[in-house]
């Protein structure tokens, strides 16, 4: 076994940290099951939606977050980090949609239906499950050699993903915005970052 | 069920010990078989045979007060911040007495009813809350309306270094809280100021010191820890409306056929609920009580009247 270097040390590090909210939400519905509204407060539904849909935006913003890092902090090893934490984020997505299709609306077909069409910030959240499906089906190597230069355009669809999730949680709120503002500042400073490398690669180009 | 007494004596020292334990039974067996047996009519209206009363862990816990924060647990959490004691009303506009009142003053002397009401949040989740309160009838007769007075409208407490929701920078609420209400519906016997609720004196996240309480309009109308009664000829303009006037109208009846420019309103979830289930049941006309204010809108088209 090679030595643990920091750099060997940094993929199971966030492996660790992606695990960590699913880990606290184990405790939180163990706290449930033992007394009602312990874990998961008075509406133990909501509760666990939202729950899931905090950490799923979070988690996503982090997989958005790893090549400007990588770029900035020069550390190679993070791209190794990036397709497990776009996975963590796909997961908590699905886990957020599963359980507001099978716990929210208890599997009434009609009703999904209904929700999906008049709750507008419910089609986006949809629509940013579908694209975020997409890149996690394309995401192994079998797919990226499959699809070529077409898997980079495909996954650049993140820059869909990230706007929808925001949107989708700025939809819903009727008011108190401080957390929606924070997340987006996030995502600006990842999209501001991308667009100051790309023009800085342009010009490097000679015309 | 008429109970005078002060708000901090406790509900078992004071009411019949058979009736007491009647509405015990009643709390656990479903609101309305037993309501029917004994209890006036103001107390039956509008349950509905599979009522059940929501546990008061939840009805103090679980609140939208954005004062204190927008989450659902920052009114338990921060609303203690809050003095309720000394608390004065300012009462003003068309009417023959006006002036600043204390609190305790202007509810000397009057009738603590409990009621059982059905609540639906605009938000499509409901409880039903075993309130102590006095019809609001009661309270605005003392100020002598006068014939001008057509409306009437209530601010909540603005107190910002007691009222973290009211120091945010990312709300967009224009503090203070308004509602208000046509006045014959706040005449409405239904209509109560709400002093207490499961026979204990109101907790601060649920209003304290007294709120409004329309059983049959979405929860945003029901006013909490009002400081100012305003008696006006025109409609007042109140929060929701003023911030979002697509979604929010004057009136929020509870109507399942007219959303929410974002939700349906045909189904609401019921509190509690559990993982298991989410509780779900239709929404009713007038949130159940239909036969009692109907005639108050009849003639007006509701989906422009929202």
């Amino acid at each position: 076994m090679p030595p643990a270097t920091p750099q060997s040390l940094v993929k199971p590090a966030v492996a660790v940290a992606m695990l960590a909210p699913w880990a606290w939400l184990g405790y939180l519905i163990f706290l449930e099951t033992m007394q009602s509204g312990a874990g998961l407060g008075p509406d133990p539904v909501e509760g666990l939606l939202h729950y899931l849909g905090e950490w799923s935006l979070i988690v996503l913003l982090c997989a958005f977050s790893v090549t400007p890092l990588q770029r900035q902090l020069g550390w190679a090893v993070l791209i190794g980090c990036r397709r497990m934490v776009g996975l963590f984020a796909f997961t908590f997505v699905l886990v957020h949609a599963a359980v507001y299709a099978v716990f929210y609306v208890e599997l009434d077909g009609r009703l999904l239906l209904q929700e999906i069409i008049e709750r507008p910030y419910i089609t986006l959240g949809m629509a940013s499950l579908l694209v975020l499906t997409l890149l996690a089906i394309t995401s192994t190597r079998g797919w990226q050699r499959r699809l070529g230069r077409r898997w980079k355009a495909l996954h650049r669809w993140i820059y869909l993903a990230v706007p929808l999730a925001l949107a989708h949680l700025l939809w819903l709120r009727k008011d108190g915005y401080a957390d929606v503002a924070l997340y987006t500042l996030w995502a600006a400073l990842m999209a501001g970052e991308r667009a100051y490398a790309w023009r800085s690669r342009q010009r490097k180009i000679p015309t | 069920m008429l109970i005078r007494k002060p708000p901090s004596i406790p509900t078992s020292e004071i009411t019949p010990e058979e009736i007491y334990r009647d509405r015990r039974r009643f709390m656990t067996a479903g609101a309305a078989g037993i309501a029917s047996a004994a209890l006036p009519s103001v107390l039956q209206a509008g349950l509905q045979p599979d009522d059940t009363v929501t546990p008061e862990s939840i009805v103090t816990q679980y609140n939208n007060f954005y004062e204190f924060g927008t989450d659902k647990g920052d009114p338990a959490a921060y609303a203690h911040e809050m003095t309720t004691d000394p608390w004065t009303v300012t009462v003003s506009g068309e009417a023959n007495k006006t002036g600043e009142f204390a609190f305790e003053d202007i509810v000397k002397g009057l009738d603590v009813e409990e009621r059982i009401y059905r609540f639906r949040c605009v938000e499509a989740w409901s409880m039903v809350v075993p309130w102590m309160g006095i019809p609001l009838k009661d309270v605005l007769a003392q100020f002598e309306p006068t014939g001008n007075a057509k409306f009437v409208e209530f601010e909540t407490l603005y107190r910002p270094d007691e009222m973290r929701g009211q120091r945010g920078f990312f709300s967009s609420i224009d503090w203070p809280y308004v509602e208000g209400l046509r006045l014959d519906e706040a005449y409405h016997p239904l209509t109560l100021m709400v002093t207490g609720l499961y026979g204990k004196e109101l907790p601060n996240q649920n209003g304290a010191p007294w709120r409004l309480m329309v059983p049959w309009k979405y929860g945003f109308k029901s006013i909490k820890s009002v400081v100012s009664i305003r008696f006006s000829e025109r409609e007042p303009v109140n929060t929701w409306k003023q911030l979002q006037a697509s979604e929010y109208g004057f009136y929020a009846n509870v109507n399942p056929n007219v959303s929410h420019p974002r939700w349906s309103q045909a189904t609401e979830r019921r509190l509690p609920n559990s993982l298991f289930s989410s509780n779900r049941i239709p929404t009713l006309m007038f949130n159940g009580y239909a036969d009692e204010v109907g005639h108050l809108y009849a003639g007006m088209d509701l989906r422009k009247y929202y």
